[in-house]
């Protein structure tokens, strides 16, 4: 059960946005920008990125939601996530991707474990500024989420068909804030 | 030297924002309405557990300018900021603040370490559950942000004496579109 009362039955950061949405408007926008706004990295890329910090953050919520909506934009690829999330560095992923998800690996860590050598792996293989700042966003953003969803004990739900109504509710509408579970 | 190309004349996450403005523009709302809100807890103390956060995911720049905008909240009380920043049981702050830190310490550890006595006994001492989750989020919020700004080595001013302009300029005006495209000299 949650710490604190929020709507009954309404599972991860849902709950607690609607707690208070004073604070929930700018992190749905946040995440709306992120995610899905222009960015050099696919759609599917940046919630991959999600996926592996939440996963390192070890957030149920986080990690299958967005594993889910991953799924969803890899489409016929989606084995990958799971690969990943299995064995990263052998997964079939571009090398490119792969120093970034390492990069947001160290950042999951803490911002200074990104070392000069790490950011360099990554421009060798065509990473530009914006795939780099946009890769430890995302992770900084979700070392909040993670901890914002478990340091309440917000609902977690068991059964993966309701992560998969999620992945493609955030497939198809994005992130807006929401006014009921 | 910062790993992308920002404007060098801005430190801190300052730099990263006027890069990015699009995801600037919902991060400083987001400090404007958590932090800038008296209700429950003052601006002081939720300034103090960010620099409380910040200082425990050893982020310079995030310690000193949130310890600096504590500061002035507090009226210029810097030994009593720098306390709660390295060992928050011993300052002269409220038993609840104390509570509500040591969950903010937990936070920054990793959500699944906040327990339920933890919380329980920041109840007992009068936070509201408005108060836990505030906590919870400042928390959550500031190792976002400490490990946006390390994670892209943005430039970190070293001279003290910079900070307490700028916290001044926070404390008048809060947080902000301005915070990143005023001008300023603070390099």
């Amino acid at each position: 059960m949650a710490y604190i009362n929020v709507p009954e039955g309404v599972p991860g950061i849902r709950a607690l946005v609607m707690f208070r949405p004073e604070t929930g408007k700018p992190l749905y926008d946040l995440a709306q920008v992120l995610l899905r706004g222009e960015s050099p990295l696919s759609e599917a890329e940046r919630e991959l990125i999600a996926t592996y910090v939440s996963y390192l953050n070890d957030c149920t919520f986080c990690m299958s939601s967005h594993a889910a909506a991953a799924r969803c934009l890899f489409s016929d690829n989606k084995d990958t996530v799971d690969a990943v999330l299995k064995d990263m560095q052998h997964a079939n992923v571009s090398e490119k991707l792969k120093t970034l998800l390492h990069i947001a690996g160290k950042v999951q860590i803490l911002g200074k474990e990104v070392l000069p050598e790490d950011i360099e792996a990554a421009r060798k293989l065509g990473a530009n500024d914006r795939e780099i700042h946009d890769t430890v966003l995302i992770a900084a953003t979700f070392c909040m989420f993670n901890r914002y969803v478990d340091g309440l004990a917000s609902l977690t739900p068991t059964d993966p068909a309701e992560y998969d109504a999620m992945g493609k509710r955030m497939t198809e509408k994005g992130y807006q804030l929401p006014t009921t579970g | 030297m910062p790993h992308i190309d920002v404007d060098r004349n801005l430190p801190g996450i300052r730099a990263l924002m006027a890069f990015r403005p699009e995801t600037a523009a919902p991060m400083g709302e987001l400090a404007n309405v958590l932090l800038r809100d008296d209700e429950g807890l003052s601006m002081a103390e939720r300034e103090l557990i960010a620099a409380h956060v910040s200082y425990l995911n050893d982020c310079f720049y995030c310690h000193q300018s949130h310890g600096a905008i504590a500061c002035e909240y507090l009226d210029g009380n810097k030994d009593l900021v720098e306390q709660v920043k390295k060992d928050y049981n011993s300052a002269p702050v409220s038993d609840k603040l104390k509570a509500l830190l040591s969950i903010a310490g937990s936070v920054q550890k990793g959500g699944k370490y906040v327990t339920p006595e933890q919380v329980e006994r920041a109840k007992t001492l009068g936070a509201s559950d408005r108060d836990v989750h505030d906590t919870v989020l400042i928390a959550a919020v500031f190792c976002m942000f400490n490990r946006y700004v390390d994670g892209l080595a943005a430039t970190t001013p070293t001279d003290l004496s910079t900070y307490p302009p700028r916290a001044k300029q926070v404390a008048t005006n809060g947080y902000g579109a301005h915070i990143f495209s005023a001008k300023q000299t603070v390099v």
